[in-house]
């Protein structure tokens, strides 16, 4: 009997998962191997991540439970379900973060010199004094505070402030009949959160939070009361306007039907402190209309987002990651042309290892170049004062045609998108604001050239975003060519984006969402025949995030038929391992480390004719249907022994990666007697290597042998 | 360094432009291809215009095709339309709106023109061309609103027939049907039997087809490769026939709104293959894009044909002359009269080849409307000219044919000509010179017996001096010669001149 490998128990809910990915980070902070202050930037990231699921995923669940939307997920859940188990794990993995930070990382920064005044009332007098005087100078100015009465309504309060609330009762009113009242003052947010106070003992540097100084001087706020107490809160508001692309075309109908019920800026989370005085929170509850496990009493400080700024505090460099510094690509040293380079040989750019440089050049060089025709590129995520949109003016006002995709639709930076692109439109570029319905997740760049044999494109594919400020910061690869095929595509691909129709046959390229997903069935399905046929089948893949169900299914089809698939899967995974005739030869693995892992590669062994692919999608549904991505072969044998070279390390790494168990947690790999391998150091110091002797990069690699490490 | 040259086709139901870049190495290579869907053709075919709103979009992608082009620096462009401008009543305020607003200069094609290219464009880009023609061969290019029939033997163009059935134009005519049958195909081969059966009984007659090339869209992407064998074709078939177009689109990866002409267009082919009986099918995915970038390549000497095309329409000329019976032998002396006296006179004249074609031809069919009608022959030829295609030869150049064919027997004037169906002067002009030269040719064969076979022509003092050997009395020629004459002098200032050797 043919299997079902489509049974909702043989997958994983994706909150659930992702909710596994944050725990994965905050272990990181957990990790005493690693510096102080990197534990603090990846505890403060898992406070920031969970804001933002808050916002976007837990949002959309809601929406779905108010529009009655009770179709399940893949895991079978609905989405109250969904909410219910969600609140469960996040309240877990907040205790822990704070006991992360109350005895771990507190401790250990006052052992290594940094204080933390937790609580205002610890200040001696002299500190007192100091933080009275910048409440009065700095911080009173910019405060509103705001009662409420009969006469006045619970005021609003915007989403993701840090507030203090407070009880405050009228002073010597008619004695005996003392009313209390509930009041709100905002954290100033233009303040920096974290105040240094003046020299302490000896070599001992003491810090306190803003919302101390304020809950220390609430008093000067309600000058004819009495404070009765004073606690810091936080809210999350569903205050997202468009529905997460995630959710099903289907979903967004029944909310539209019953746009009514949607609660617009309701409050899906309250953060509180936990010794919060009973009556404030009852009328926080009341007035926020929240309870139960919507509401986390905090045991600390509220938004540990703060951490990333005390990162940033001078002074403490023995305490940080020496910071990497990329280096040269072997094949552009001492080139000054890079369209020769490309000429002579297709280059594969893995960053941030190596530098994000030849990207930038590639289109400055195109824009100065006067053989240069065009220059068009997608643009999705770009920093405002990024080198490619000056080199692509330069290029327009150079008389170059220039044709930019700029994706509005990136989450949270439209606004900062929309201000180049005006400027791009300004100095002569084509500008093409997106698609409808799609999102352009696909990084690629075409130049156009004539030259004395005619015409000759280049082209640039990426994982990541044409962004020089997250290239030092996300792994991600690269291919510059001059493939007359790929070249061709290329053309293709930009004139789809312009509106035109589709080419008639692509050579090399996959794009989704028309052609993608079937492309990565036929891929695996291949392997299945190969396996079935008594052949071996192997497949590899890195990405971000697995929760595609028909994906998952054709793995398992796979696996079952003797597959051995290798995931390399940062974040989301909805796929489970170990499961008895379905997924036993799966192994999944997790690398979190100091760059954020974000390269897209598949390897299929294809009987022995191994065939590799990047590309700018993850196996995901929002990047098969709903969007414009991407995947790319790497055809040269060169760069395709480099790209199994980057897969393997990583499959050896066994001090960063977490391995999924068949009963959903993660787990390091035990190392006992087994060589380190960290695989984001071994490519630092492999490229440092490869860039200090230029003349024969190829043979002086060094191969990890390529034998799995053992799990138990 | 290369050409770049940029080719518009502004079809029924999309507009495309391709850029291509012809090297001194006689290359031709298509460096880009954009189309746009706009189905210019429901205007034509449902209504007769084409709407305001639709010419404005027109402008808009051709105003973004010149910044293509621009971008390319593409150094010269052909823009053609097709029928569904060509039939469109408002044609003249397209094309004028289109170069107001865009500063291109469209051409209307019309079918023969248009249908040339295409047969260009198989003859250049199919590789197994000049093989596939040795044997019985059928080009089926499938339009949106009619269907063109090459017929190929032995190396040669046989017979070339328009069919007014297209797939847009199958699509809308069944479309309203639809909804009271499931089997469209059903209807859809009712529509063409009947074109069908004329066409095979009096053009395909016992002829053996063994290749069909086929053009038209997405075709190629159904099979996958670009030659079939006739069974495979079927299979094909057979298996999309009951298919919506949505789910054709899905499984094949084409365009949904391209796929609802699929079916239409498969059908065709089919009840075309099972007529001719042919066994094995070409694909050669081209399009009039690519026929009139061949064509300027051609012309510009960037590439050179292995076929000579001008014998495609002299070809199809003489299927026309022998249909209507004309005299064989009297053709066959008179082109060697007519040309040689072009080509004599070639520098006082100012023509080039292309008329000296036109001429060949008016000679070809310059009697055939004796079939008809003996008394009334010249305006009987005119009209059959008129109404019959000849691949290869505009409108306009069979307009001027008719007219020599006509006015070789009949006097005329100014006042006759111009004017009449978009005649200019310099067509009128053209018509008088070949006029000329046709009447005199055809009076030195007055009793169609060949007197003159062995002549030549020689230019001396303002004279054409044409020396005939011959044992023949040649009084009849000579008696009639005269006002020919006196016509070729007003018109060439050269006069032309009998000189008779006795062959004993």
């Amino acid at each position: 009997m043919e299997l079902d490998f489509t049974k909702p128990e043989y997958y994983r809910n994706r909150e659930d998962s992702w909710i596994s990915f944050n725990e994965r980070v905050l272990s990181e902070a957990r990790d005493k191997n690693i510096p102080l202050f990197e534990r603090l930037k990846f505890l403060s990231i898992t406070a920031s991540n969970f804001d933002e699921f808050f916002m976007i995923r837990v949002a959309s669940l809601k929406d779905m439970v108010h529009a009655g939307y009770t179709k399940k997920d893949i895991a079978g859940m609905t989405a109250s379900e969904q909410i219910a188990m969600i609140l469960k794990r996040v309240q877990d993995v907040v205790s822990l973060q704070y006991s992360t930070y109350n005895r771990s990382l507190l401790p250990a920064l006052k052992q290594n010199g940094l204080e933390v005044i937790v609580r205002h009332e610890d200040l001696n007098r002299e500190q007192a004094k100091y933080v009275d005087r910048y409440f009065e100078e700095n911080v009173y100015p910019v405060l509103t505070p705001m009662a409420m009465d009969s006469s006045r309504p619970f005021p609003l309060i915007r989403n993701k402030t840090l507030n203090i609330g407070a009880l405050i009762s009228k002073k010597d009113a008619d004695k005996g009949k003392e009313t209390t009242d509930f009041a709100t003052v905002q954290v100033p947010s233009v303040l920096p959160r974290i105040i240094e106070l003046p020299g302490g003992e000896g070599q001992m540097r003491s810090v306190i939070l803003l919302e101390e100084v304020i809950e220390r001087n609430i008093g000067k706020l309600f000058l004819n009361y009495d404070v009765v107490c004073a606690h810091p809160y936080r809210i999350m508001r569903n205050a997202d306007l468009t529905i997460d692309e995630d959710e099903a075309a289907d979903l967004l109908k029944e909310i539209q039907k019953q746009l009514k019920k949607r609660q617009w800026g309701e409050v899906i989370r309250l953060e509180v402190e936990d010794s919060m005085d009973k009556q404030l929170l009852k009328i926080l509850k009341k007035e926020f209309d929240i309870k139960g496990d919507d509401i986390f009493r905090i045991n600390g400080p509220l938004d540990l987002t703060f951490l990333m700024k005390m990162y940033g505090m001078d002074g403490f460099d023995k305490l940080k990651y020496k910071p990497y510094r990329p280096q040269p690509v072997p094949a552009l040293m001492d080139c000054d042309d890079i369209f020769a380079a490309i000429r002579e040989k297709n280059i594969l750019l893995h960053h941030p290892y190596m530098t994000f440089d030849p990207v930038v050049d590639f289109v400055k060089q195109a824009a100065k170049d006067p053989d240069v025709l065009a220059i068009k590129q997608t643009l999705y995520r770009v920093s405002g004062n990024s080198p490619i949109i000056a080199a692509l003016a330069q290029a327009a006002e150079n008389g170059k045609q220039v044709s930019v995709l700029v994706e509005l639709k990136a989450r949270f930076d439209e606004e900062n998108n929309i201000v180049w692109a005006k400027m791009l439109e300004k100095a002569g570029c084509h500008v093409i604001y997106g698609l409808v319905g799609l999102k352009t997740h696909s990084k690629i760049t075409l130049v156009v050239r004539r030259e004395e044999d005619g015409i000759r494109r280049y082209v640039h594919l990426g994982t990541g975003n044409y962004n020089d400020s997250t290239a030092k910061l996300y792994t991600d690869c690269g291919l510059l060519t001059c493939s007359e095929a790929i070249g061709e595509d290329a053309t293709a691909v930009f004139n789809m984006l312009s509106g035109y129709s589709e080419p008639k046959h692509w050579n090399k390229l996959s794009l989704a969402p028309i052609w993608l997903r079937e492309r990565f069935y036929e891929l695996i399905d291949r392997e299945t025949e190969h396996a079935r046929a008594g052949e071996q089948g192997h497949i590899i893949a890195k990405m971000n995030s697995l929760c595609d169900k028909e994906i998952i299914a054709r793995l398992y089809e796979a696996s079952a038929a003797g597959v051995k698939v290798e995931l390399i899967i940062r974040g989301i995974c909805c796929l489970k391992t170990g499961i008895p005739g379905v997924s036993e030869n799966i192994t999944v693995r997790s690398i979190v480390g100091n760059f954020l892992e974000h390269a897209r590669i598949f390897y299929f062994r294809n009987n022995g004719q191994p065939e590799i692919y990047m590309g700018s999608a993850d196996w995901m549904p929002r990047n098969l249907d709903k969007r414009v991505e991407i995947l790319f072969p790497l055809e040269d044998e060169k760069i395709r022994e480099e790209a199994y070279h980057i897969l393997q390390v990583q499959l050896d790494d066994n001090v960063k990666a977490h391995v999924l168990q068949p009963d959903g947690t993660y787990e390091k790999i035990d190392k006992r007697g087994k060589t380190l391998v960290c695989a984001q150091d071994y490519f630092c110091r492999e490229a440092q290597r490869r860039a200090a002797k230029p003349k024969n990069p190829v043979h002086d690699r060094v191969f990890i042998p390529a034998e799995p490490v053992s799990e138990e | 360094m290369t050409t770049m040259f940029a080719s518009i086709n502004v079809g029924s139901y999309e507009v495309g432009m391709k850029i291509f870049e012809f090297s001194s190495r006689r290359e031709v290579k298509e460096i880009d291809c954009v189309r746009y869907r706009i189905e210019l053709g429901k205007d034509t075919y449902t209504t007769g215009k084409i709407s305001v709103k639709k010419i404005e979009e027109l402008c808009g992608i051709l105003n973004d095709f010149v910044r293509i082009m621009n971008g390319y620096k593409v150094n010269t462009y052909r823009a053609c339309a097709t029928s569904s401008v060509r039939e469109a009543k408002n044609w003249m305020l397209v094309l004028e709106h289109i170069k107001r607003m865009t500063g291109l200069t469209v051409e209307v094609l019309d079918n023969s023109e248009e249908r040339f290219l295409d047969y260009k464009s198989i003859a250049f880009g199919e590789k197994n061309f000049y093989k596939i023609i040795q044997n019985g061969t059928a080009i089926v290019d499938v339009g949106s609103g009619s269907i063109q029939i090459c017929l190929f033997d032995n190396d040669k163009l046989v017979t070339t027939q328009n069919i007014r059935m297209g797939n847009l134009r199958v699509r809308e005519k069944v479309a309203d049907l639809a909804r009271e049958t499931i089997h469209m195909e059903e209807m859809v081969e009712e529509l063409i039997n009947n074109e069908l059966v004329s066409f095979k009984k009096m053009y395909l007659k016992d002829r053996e087809i063994k290749n069909l090339i086929i053009t038209g869209d997405y075709i190629l992407e159904l099979l996958k490769k670009p030659s079939v064998a006739t069974e495979e074709f079927l299979e094909m078939y057979g298996s999309i026939i009951d298919k919506r177009p949505e789910e054709i689109a899905k499984q094949y990866g084409i365009p949904s709104e391209s796929a609802s002409m699929i079916l239409p267009s498969v059908t065709i082919y089919k009840r075309l293959i099972e007529e001719m009986g042919a066994e094995k099918i070409w694909m050669p995915g081209l399009d009039l894009s690519d026929g009139i970038a061949y064509n300027y390549a051609q012309k510009n000497k960037f590439i050179r044909a292995g076929h000579n095309f001008e014998d495609d329409i002299v070809a199809a000329a003489r299927i026309i002359a022998k249909r209507y019976q004309c005299n064989k032998s009297h053709i066959k002396n008179l082109e060697n009269l007519a040309l040689p006296i072009f080509d004599k006179i070639r520098k006082v004249s100012g023509l080039g080849s292309r008329q000296r074609l036109l001429l060949q031809i008016a000679v070809i069919l310059h009697g055939c409307g004796k079939y008809i009608n003996l008394s009334n022959g010249a305006e009987c030829s005119y009209s059959i000219i008129m109404a019959t295609e000849i691949i290869g030869l505009s409108l306009k150049e069979r307009q001027i044919i008719a007219s020599v064919v006509k006015y070789n027997t009949l006097e005329f004037s100014y006042e006759d000509v111009i004017g009449r169906d978009g005649i200019t002067e310099t067509d009128y002009l053209l018509i008088m010179k070949l006029t000329a030269i046709l009447r005199v040719a055809n009076a030195l064969d007055r009793s169609h017996k060949q007197k003159f076979d062995k002549v030549h022509f020689s230019i001396r003092d303002g004279e054409l001096l044409i020396h005939v050997e011959t044992a023949e009395d040649i009084t009849l020629e000579r008696g009639l010669f005269p006002p020919k004459a006196d016509y070729f002098e007003e018109v060439f200032h050269i006069r032309p001149v009998i000189r008779q050797k006795k062959m004993m």
